[in-house]
């Protein structure tokens, strides 16, 4: 037997999680006050958990680089919050939901895992709302729903353009009332540096306060790791500046496994990168491919006219258009999943027909639905024979209502009026399915260390469907984590508090201090940037939309050389002892150094296409999917999980084998 | 562009700090403020000076992490953005640009434009939410119809992003528009109502306490936000405040 246990129940799936509750062992309220749980990471997952543990009893201390646990990269999430709750009785269903995540993660999911999410959403909405998270409504007072990616139903709760700001704010507010109560204690500001394990249990972390530069040792009878994705890899994606993979490959090293690096997601609709000094990426969420219809010209001597400027994209007729999604996909259209949609675009540019000066650009329109909404609104209007500028108006206020901030972004970015003329974008990094294995259970490979939302890798499979990782972050926080940590912590009750006095806590913060007195000592002679950038580069090119064995080699080989050059000439100024940023962002660098590497690893030992993983060798050669990603079930419906040996390149693989009896595995068709 | 950038360095909250001034050359004017700020700190690492310090994050207007008082206003001279959404196109080739800390005696400095904003957060904890449990064992979602009017103007509340500006651009350095925006929220909403008269006491009471000053009316906070919080709020809360006191 494998070492990989994924402690599934047994019985059938739709009671398992259910069955599994009822038997798990419960800590008694007078023993959870003499538990202690640490946190890190304060967005959804970890925000959640966090005020739920506390309010169950435990003693919880929260950890987050950001200066208020509110400010978490889940803030920035837009669109919306799925949920099987079948308000529009359109034939949503629990099933329905397991169906579509499991399809659109592209059969590399657990069924189990899954299956528990879909039961659970309901249960979100219900309980935002009754934290006060202002949902859209409509005019009867009842929620209101719009449509994502991948998905034939409407499903997706939102807070205009602001879903995850409003749910994360949610969850904040539920921790603020565990800290009045003291039984959170907030460490903000502060960055967990590795965990400490004392006879192969989690008992701790070492952290630094980013303040004062002093380094701390908490103890805990359980950690739980929720500090987000590992996009940065990437350097430009579309996350926080600061959000990094530090904590969870500080425990990949210590010994949890890591899985299925090589899935990321790479968003289709960003706003397009326009200098070599740009910090980050832009989403425009994907609601907009609700009403947005995705073009390039279809001539070959317009996209010319238009990269010179000589031509408009709103000269050009509905003839001279190429809707190439609704072209290849008729039957979903400009709401594809994710991962296609990204690489039709990357086709139709690599193509030459990328519509701006670099050539990496397609177009988002939204002239038919101004036109569409503002029809419907002079027929409600009771308006006959309403003019062009009429329907305009009427039509681009109701855009406005439903994207208003989105379109604001767009024009403060790019200096263009998107409801005159189409966006551009382009796909970019975003969303990591890869991460830290975890069971059932959501524990690690390594005892009492739990690690939860995007930070694992659990439900998303190969791709994540749009608005799924609200619905995940917060299920496993507010939903799972609280019942299957308790079935460990039953076990602790007689620990008693855990000491910070020992060898094992030396250990681990001499390690810490070690390597940041390296840092602020080695007088290099390049910025950590410097590092980043290149290494950001390598990754777009060789482990970017599409990937070739000979181009994933040649990565794992230039990313050991870079770190190599990394150690010796990198240049930290500034002294260990105040804030100091320059050496925050070169211990996460330095991660992701490694990371980078056992991605490419990853990736070159999953000879198949799936989901965002798209390998060159590895496309539908003929008939009616000729072109299309060609996933291999036989040899890969397996979840990869990778070993710490000291270098990345020598990480050992452990397989999950993944079995699904509910689901047929088909090719996705979305055509 | 070529500008010249006169930027607050403050070693650490005891030090005295100084203006100190920068040269900055072939400044694109589609960089974001934050990226001409990167072009600086890479400059000055590369030539063994300490890189200036500011807080920023999510770099899309969202995280409320990025001050700075730029040209004499928060986030600087453009409306409805913040400092990370500010672009370099709102300035001339040869400008001299001014950038301080968001200044507040609550708002204390810890390192060249970084300035520690727990106030905020302590004033949350004071009120700043509805007591249920997160079991999930609630009533359905569906089961109090809330009008599409309020929960709107709930959410216009509730899209603060805490980030400080109106502190900072209030002469009288107060926290008003901030609290009436989290006041407001659950005072919106029907949820919010049976605690109510509690949480407008506490979260006055911690705004108090943490030092900030009175509102005055001027309204500079409602112009300088980067997110639109209307004064309205103020009033919704000075509303509730006052029954609250009423009822006892």
């Amino acid at each position: 037997m494998s070492v990989l246990d994924s402690k599934v129940p047994k019985g059938p799936l739709k009671t398992k999680w259910t069955d599994y509750k009822n038997h798990i062992d419960l800590v008694n309220p007078a023993n959870k006050r003499n538990i202690d749980v640490i946190v890190v990471g304060t967005g959804l997952a970890g925000g959640s958990a966090a005020a739920t543990l506390a309010e169950l009893g435990y003693n919880v201390k929260t950890f987050c680089y950001q200066d208020s646990p509110r400010r978490a990269h889940s803030i920035a999430a837009q669109g919306g919050i799925n949920a099987a709750k079948n308000y529009q009785g359109d034939g949503d269903s629990t099933y329905r939901l397991f169906y579509d995540t499991v399809k659109g993660g592209d059969y590399r999911s657990r069924e189990a895992n899954v299956y528990r999410l879909a039961e659970v959403s309901a249960n979100i909405i219900d309980q935002c709302v009754a934290q006060g998270v202002p949902f859209a409504r409509d005019y009867g007072g009842l929620l209101d729903n719009r449509s994502f990616g991948g998905v034939l139903v409407s499903r997706t709760f939102y807070a205009k353009g602001q879903t995850g700001q409003q749910l994360l704010l949610g969850a904040y507010s539920a921790m603020n009332r565990q800290i009045a109560r003291g039984k959170i204690t907030p460490f903000n500001r502060h960055e967990m540096l590795d965990v400490v394990k004392v006879n192969g249990k989690a008992r701790g972390i070492i952290a630094r306060n980013l303040v004062t530069g002093e380094i701390e040792r908490h103890s805990a009878h359980a950690v739980v790791i929720a500090s987000g994705g590992y996009g940065n890899v990437y350097f430009l994606s579309t996350n926080a500046m600061g959000s990094n993979a530090t904590a969870a490959w500080k425990i990949h090293k210590k010994g949890a496994f890591f899985a299925n690096p090589c899935y990321t997601q790479i968003h289709p609709t960003c706003i397009p990168r326009s200098g070599d000094y740009q910090s980050k990426l832009t989403l425009m969420s994907e609601s907009l491919r609700n009403d947005g219809r995705i073009w390039v010209p279809k001539n070959m001597d317009d996209v010319m006219a238009i990269r010179e400027g000589k031509k408009k994209p709103t000269d050009l007729s509905e003839d001279e258009r190429d809707y190439y999604l609704e072209r290849r996909y008729p039957a979903f259209g400009n709401l594809v999943p994710r991962d296609v949609a990204s690489r039709a675009a990357k086709e139709r540019c690599d193509a030459g027909y990328g519509v701006n000066a670099t050539g990496e650009a397609v177009y988002l329109d939204f002239a038919s639905a101004i036109e569409r909404y503002g029809k419907e609104q002079a027929k409600i209007h009771n308006i006959n024979n309403a003019s062009a500028d009429k329907i305009y108006e009427l039509g681009a206020a109701i855009v406005k209502a439903k994207y208003g901030n989105l379109f604001q972004m767009y024009e403060k970015i790019v200096d263009q009026d998107p409801y005159k003329t189409p966006m551009m974008i382009y796909p970019a990094v975003h969303y990591t399915m890869g991460g830290v294995w975890v069971d059932y259970n959501l524990m690690t490979t390594v005892d009492g260390l739990y690690c939860i939302g995007e930070a694992n890798f659990s439900d998303h499979g190969a791709n994540r469907l749009g608005a799924s990782a609200l619905m995940q972050g917060l299920a496993d926080g507010y939903f799972v984590l609280p019942y299957t940590i308790g079935d460990y912590l039953s076990h602790e009750i007689r620990t008693g508090k855990i000491p910070t006095d020992t060898p094992e806590f030396d250990a681990a913060e001499k390690e810490v201090t070690d390597k940041i007195n390296f840092f602020v000592n080695n007088k290099g002679s390049h910025s950590v940037d410097y590092y980043h950038k290149k290494l950001g580069n390598i990754m777009w090119e060789k482990c970017g939309m599409s990937r070739n064995a000979e181009g994933l080699k040649e990565a794992m080989a230039e990313i050991k050389a870079l770190r190599e050059d990394f150690y010796k000439n990198v240049s930290v100024p500034g002294t260990a002892t105040e804030l100091n940023a320059e050496l925050e962002k070169a211990g996460r660098v330095a991660d992701f150094l490694e990371l980078g590497e056992l991605f490419a690893k990853d990736a070159l030992a999953r000879e198949e296409s799936c989901g965002g993983h798209f390998r060159e060798e590895s496309v539908e050669i003929g008939g009616e999917q000729a072109g299309e990603a060609k996933r291999n079930d036989v040899d890969f419906a397996f979840v990869s999980a990778w070993e710490y040996k000291g270098e990345p390149g020598d990480a050992v693989l452990h397989k999950e084998q993944l079995e699904f009896n509910e689901i047929e595995l088909k090719q996705r068709s979305y055509k | 562009m070529n500008l010249t950038l006169k930027i607050w360095r403050q070693s650490n909250a005891q030090a005295t700090g100084k203006m100190v001034d920068y040269k900055v050359t072939e400044i694109s004017e589609h960089m974001s403020f934050l990226e001409m700020m990167d072009v600086l700190n890479e400059q000055l690492i590369n030539s063994g000076e300490e890189p200036v310090a500011f807080d920023h994050d999510c770099r899309e207007g969202i995280c409320g992490m990025c001050s700075m008082f730029i040209n004499g206003e928060a986030h600087g001279p453009d409306r409805g953005v913040t400092t990370c959404q500010l672009h370099m196109r709102m300035f001339k080739d040869g400008d001299t640009i001014t950038i301080e800390p968001f200044r507040a005696k609550a708002f204390p400095v810890i390192k060249d434009l970084v300035v520690d904003r727990g106030a905020f957060d302590r004033i949350q904890h004071a009120g700043g939410y509805i007591s249920v449990n997160t079991s999930g064992n609630t009533q359905d979602a569906n089961g109090t119809p809330i009008s599409k009017h309020a929960a709107d103007e709930a959410m216009d509340a509730a899209t603060c992003i805490g980030c400080g500006a109106c502190v900072a651009s209030c002469k009288n350095a107060s926290a008003m528009l901030f609290v009436g925006a989290k006041v407001s929220q659950y005072a919106l909403l029907p949820q919010g109502q049976v605690e109510a008269v509690d949480r407008v006491k506490n979260m006055v009471a911690q705004m108090d306490l943490e030092g900030f000053g009175n509102c005055t009316n001027t309204g500079a906070c409602e112009v300088e936000c980067p997110k639109g919080i209307s004064l309205e709020n103020i009033a919704r809360m000075n509303r509730e405040f006052l029954s609250a006191n009423v009822k006892g």
